[in-house]
């Protein structure tokens, strides 16, 4: 067990931060680290997809570039989780605008960015 | 074969630029986003109407974008299955269009959102590649949260935020599940995909794909218990936006699960994995329970019609699970119910979310209890209201019947008898909240002082100065209605010339028509499917 969690490290920390990710969407009550949390979540998968990229290329150099260690050979990881990542990238930036717009618009109705004030002053009105 | 192919981006690549052209003209001139919309709009109907008559007489059609071949690039794809969805996207669309005209948010972001919404929509059903349906259905959410936030209160930015992280959270998982299947087989495209699962070596990277899918799929079709979004969604949402999210957003997501499920994954590899057809199967039936049962003790109509659709996309989602189940006789009558379910939901839901947008803007009442008496004072809203409802009750002219019938037709083809006791039962339940309303409407007769209390009118913010008129109005159309039955429509719009013109009931009426229309059709919509379902099932 021990043996296969060191081996497959990378595995084992992108969903660490997976679920460090997932947690504080569910657990926390700031509007602002829900989103963060978010955005954890989605980087551990883009960082999943990248490490695919080498895993059936043992020592390929990232792609494009050549490899030094042997000039002759091109031995490069698989691009298109790179390309993946990169739209993924810009999908995400668009979420996290909106979800920011969205949550100052709460801040300038409600005035505050926690959620259980948010229920409460919900519950009020 | 001429250059029908350029359909397909056009489809997709016009909506998208167009929805800058609001905002951009909109810097120089006030009035552009209408006449931009309706153009673009009406020019994708034609052209989705063009796409529809190649594509039911010489089949498919696809598109690979720059002339890349399918392993480096990526590929449109328009069969039988898509087409269908594509026609009813741009039809709602249309119909939609004309319905704000006057009634609905207006102002150039509306039209942006609009269209990058359409566009979105029709990314997800042409799209041959499962990364690029990722991008598109966030670029569809991405403008339903935008949409939905521009309601009136502040509750709607709540909604819309709440929807915003399940959302995002729910198209990462099935981001993990692409992950996943590129893990194990290398490639994105559907139709490699296809081939290359079956073959792949790793089994289990298959199945942890397909699990995260179902989980993302599950939350953006809104399956019971991960539908917590849709109903404050639906609800928050300016009157004029609900039809077209509640219409199209959910089915084009129920769409892809679909095409995932019968072009990538393949009907015969999920019918040997484990539990598959069983755990699909099971989320269906379940919401469509609970999606009935909590529709029927609502008080407000567009939250009850909102839960109303977690229980009828429940219905698809069983289907799919008979699709994976049984066996190729009953997956290819499943699989068109399936269809012609998403088909006719999406237009009856588009019709029914109008009409209840018309009666808030016209007589102010938001809950059942203030449907008291419309049949009197609207009778040609309350009529097309009535069809619609009945027809999503299953009656049978209507098209929900057809959906119904298929669906449960599948279930005992292949010996399922849970599902087919659960589509009669959620029939009697769907009848519970319809013959609520429908008694409302018809057999209670108006309180004196309603129907415009002022607590119900003034928190529905926007029609507070129209008040005092609203109740005058309803009065008016009283005496309009008894003296004038013969022609009602003018008689209604004459009562409230200023919120509600002709065009915006005849919208109404027209869904009507088509839902009985389609209804009669079923035969049809069989037919025109029965080449892909001996395509993809065996």
């Amino acid at each position: 067990m021990i043996e296969l969690l060191s081996s497959h490290y990378t595995y084992v920390l992108l969903f660490a931060l997976l679920g460090i990710g997932i947690y504080m969407v569910i657990a926390s009550e700031n509007l602002v680290k829900k989103l963060i949390g978010v955005n954890l979540f989605q980087t551990a998968i883009f960082l999943f997809f990248i490490s695919m990229a080498y895993i059936n290329v043992e020592g390929a150099s990232a792609p494009v570039v050549p490899n030094e260690k042997n000039p002759g050979e091109l031995l490069v990881a698989s691009p298109l989780p790179h390309v993946i990542v990169l739209t993924a990238i810009v999908v995400g930036i668009a979420l996290t605008a909106v979800g920011l717009a969205l949550i100052i618009r709460i801040y300038a109705e409600y005035g505050t960015l926690r959620e259980d004030t948010l229920r409460e002053v919900r519950a009020d009105e | 074969m001429s250059n029908v192919d350029l359909i397909l981006p056009l489809l997709i690549v016009v909506p998208l630029l167009a929805a800058t052209l609001p905002i951009a003209l909109g810097l120089r001139f006030d009035r552009t986003g209408w006449a931009v919309a309706a153009i673009a709009t009406l020019g994708l109907f034609a052209a989705a109407t063009a796409l529809a008559s190649v594509v039911y007489t010489d089949g498919l059609v696809t598109h690979t974008l720059g002339g890349y071949p399918r392993e480096y690039g990526i590929e449109l794809v328009a069969d039988r299955f898509s087409t269908m969805i594509a026609l009813l996207v741009t039809a709602v669309a249309v119909g939609i269009l004309a319905y704000t005209r006057r009634g609905g948010p207006r102002g150039n972001t509306f039209y942006t959102a609009y269209l990058l919404l359409v566009g979105g929509l029709l990314g997800i059903t042409l799209t041959g590649d499962v990364f690029n349906l990722f991008v598109f259905l966030e670029i569809t959410s991405i403008a339903t949260y935008a949409l939905v936030a521009s309601g009136d209160g502040p509750e709607s930015a709540v909604a819309s935020l709440k929807y915003l992280i399940l959302g995002t959270v729910a198209a990462s998982m099935y981001l993990i599940g692409v992950a996943f299947l590129l893990m194990a087989t290398g490639t994105l495209n559907m139709i490699e995909l296809a081939t290359a699962i079956p073959a792949a070596e790793r089994p289990t990277l298959i199945r942890t794909a397909f699990a995260f899918i179902v989980v993302g799929f599950a939350v953006k079709v809104a399956q019971w218990p991960l539908h917590t979004w849709q109903p404050s969604a639906y609800q928050q949402a300016p009157d004029g936006v609900t039809p077209l999210i509640a219409a199209l957003v959910s089915t084009a997501s129920a769409y892809a699960f679909g095409r995932l499920i019968v072009t990538v994954f393949g009907v015969d590899y999920l019918a040997a994995m484990p539990n598959a057809a069983a755990i699909v199967v099971t989320v269906g039936c379940v919401s469509v329970l609970a999606g009935t049962a909590l529709a029927v003790i609502q008080t407000e109509v567009k939250r009850m019609l909102a839960y109303s659709s977690v229980s009828q996309f429940g219905l698809v989602i069983a289907a799919y699970g008979i699709v994976i189940a049984g066996n190729s006789g009953a997956a290819k009558t499943a699989l068109t119910g399936a269809t012609i379910h998403l088909v006719g939901h999406g237009l009856l839901k588009a019709g029914l979310f109008l009409a209840a947008a018309l009666v808030a803007t016209s007589y102010g009442a938001r809950t059942v209890h203030e449907y008291a008496g419309l049949a009197t004072h609207r009778p040609v809203i309350a009529g097309a209201m009535a069809v619609l409802l009945l027809s999503l009750v299953g009656v049978p002219p209507g098209v929900g019947f057809v959906g119904k019938w298929y669906i449960a037709l599948g279930a005992v083809q292949s010996q399922l008898w849970p599902v087919a006791a659960v589509v009669f039962l959620s029939t009697m339940l769907t009848l519970g909240y319809a013959a609520r309303l429908l008694e409302k409407m018809y057999f209670t007769p108006l309180r004196v002082e309603s129907p415009a209390e002022p607590g119900p009118v003034a928190t529905d913010g926007g029609s507070d100065a129209d008040d005092p008129s609203e109740v005058g109005s309803a009065e008016r159309s009283t005496d309009a209605t008894a003296s004038e039955t013969v022609v009602p429509v003018t008689a209604s719009s004459r009562a409230a010339p200023e919120t509600v013109s002709v065009g915006m009931v005849a919208v109404v009426v027209l869904a009507a028509l088509c839902a009985v229309a389609l209804g009669f059709a079923g035969g049809t919509f069989a037919d025109l499917l029965e080449p892909f379902l001996t395509e993809v099932i065996s």
